[in-house]
């Protein structure tokens, strides 16, 4: 059990308390952390809840939206219309009680349902850590976010965005994998995978055939690694994902 | 740190890191959320707080200090149920009655967010909840009798067999 408990009550004072992050464990929705608990994997020493922290929220500025850290995974289904990709991504989370709790930080720095989807809107990451506040593009957040505290992400809404899953019986398995796309107005291309090792991963080599959709999808092994897990091996991954990158394309065309 | 359970105001003494499931079952006595899987994936703990469905397992009590918390035992009484007993007595919709708790509390959920009798929409608002004697068929018919407002004939089962174990209660 955890000797101290910290429930900050605005983002300052989140800022403030995290510190530098040192033995600290940050609870957003608790649905990932609260098992670890319950089943004594993990004992922490001292615990961030930001429940009350005030870090909860979209909001739509022209045409930059930005969301909280603590908003809930459900809450993104509000931007079906802006962002039809990233309210997909949010549905095919775990359930709908599931997603009214667990929030968008603590899957994009837990099972990262969500990584996929915000690497293709090109998402940044505004985040508080020892040496103050920072903003960086997701990509980098995620590969190296010890010692940070995420505050939010934001991103410009794009002209067209799809997402293609490969959809899995049960509603609780993480992603196995999963493609986003994005095409913003001046006609530029994004595209990104979730599901495979580590976190999500844009798919550069496809986006520079996004014009060709058949050539893309023959291109996306090339840009990562595969997990070979229980959910899926690495090489039906492997054979997957170059059609769920053409199906992407395919639909970013239709909708433009 | 205070809930109000069922309409009654409880001050809790566990722990803030306890989880909702603990504090209902062993501080408070009050058992209908079930310790399943305890890690999210089953749905028996649902109870409802602040007028949403949530696992109760994976919530710290101190994440939800001061919310209104439902359970089975704030849906009605064994001489008064609510519609949602009603039917899921009526259509049978518990064999062993471990996720019953659970299914019934996202169910009411779901009929109080305006939930219609779409069997697909049911399976969406029910898609966490898991039974393994697998009712899946006569609880999403409760569900759906429960959503349209049927009134529930509590002698006698929807598939037409006489309920003696609960002659006399309606």
């Amino acid at each position: 059990m955890a000797s101290e408990v910290l429930l900050p009550s605005s983002p300052a004072e989140a800022v403030e308390l995290f510190g530098d992050g040192a033995g600290t464990t940050v609870i957003g929705g608790g649905t990932v952390v609260v098992p670890e608990m319950t089943y004594g994997r993990l004992h922490p020493k001292r615990v961030l809840l930001l429940t009350r922290a005030g870090l909860a929220g979209i909001t739509v500025e022209g045409d930059t939206i930005t969301v909280g850290a603590t908003t809930p995974v459900d809450a993104l289904l509000e931007l079906e219309d802006r962002v039809p990709a990233l309210a997909a991504c949010a549905r095919n989370v775990a359930d709908y009680e599931i997603r009214g709790q667990a929030t968008v930080g603590g899957n994009l720095c837990g099972h990262g349902d969500l990584q996929g989807c915000l690497l293709a809107l090109d998402a940044t990451a505004r985040s508080a850590g020892r040496d103050g506040e920072r903003s960086e593009p997701l990509e980098e957040f995620l590969a190296d976010r010890s010692g940070r505290l995420l505050l939010d992400v934001s991103f410009r809404q794009p002209a067209a965005s799809a997402f293609v899953v490969l959809d899995y019986p049960h509603t609780h398995e993480y992603t196995v994998l999963a493609v986003t796309g994005a095409r913003t107005a001046d006609g530029e291309t994004r595209l990104a995978a979730g599901g495979v090792a580590g976190p999500g991963a844009r798919l550069r080599s496809d986006e520079a055939l996004a014009s060709d959709p058949d050539a893309a999808g023959a291109a996306a092994a090339s840009d990562v690694t595969f997990a070979d897990d229980a959910l899926a091996s690495a090489w039906y991954r492997g054979q997957t994902l170059p059609v769920l990158v053409r199906r992407v394309l395919n639909q970013l065309e239709e909708s433009a | 740190m205070n809930l109000t359970v069922n309409g009654v105001d409880a001050t809790i003494e566990s722990g803030p890191l306890t989880s909702l499931l603990d504090v209902l079952r062993d501080e408070l006595g009050i058992t209908s959320p079930k310790a399943g899987c305890e890690q999210g994936g089953c749905g028996a703990c649902t109870v409802i707080v602040d007028g949403e469905p949530r696992r109760s397992c994976l919530t710290p009590v101190a994440a939800v200090d001061g919310a209104s918390v439902t359970t089975v035992e704030g849906l009605g009484t064994p001489e008064h149920m609510a519609p949602i007993q009603q039917a899921f007595t009526h259509h049978y919709a518990a064999q062993c009655g471990f996720c019953t708790s659970g299914m019934m509390m996202a169910a009411q959920a779901y009929i109080d967010r305006g939930g219609s009798d779409d069997p697909g929409a049911i399976q969406e608002a029910l898609g966490g909840h898991v039974c393994r004697c697998t009712g899946y068929v006569k609880i999403i018919d409760a569900v759906g009798a429960a959503a349209r407002g049927d009134s529930f004939d509590l002698t006698v089962t929807a598939a037409g067999a006489t309920m003696t174990n609960l002659g006399g209660v309606a």
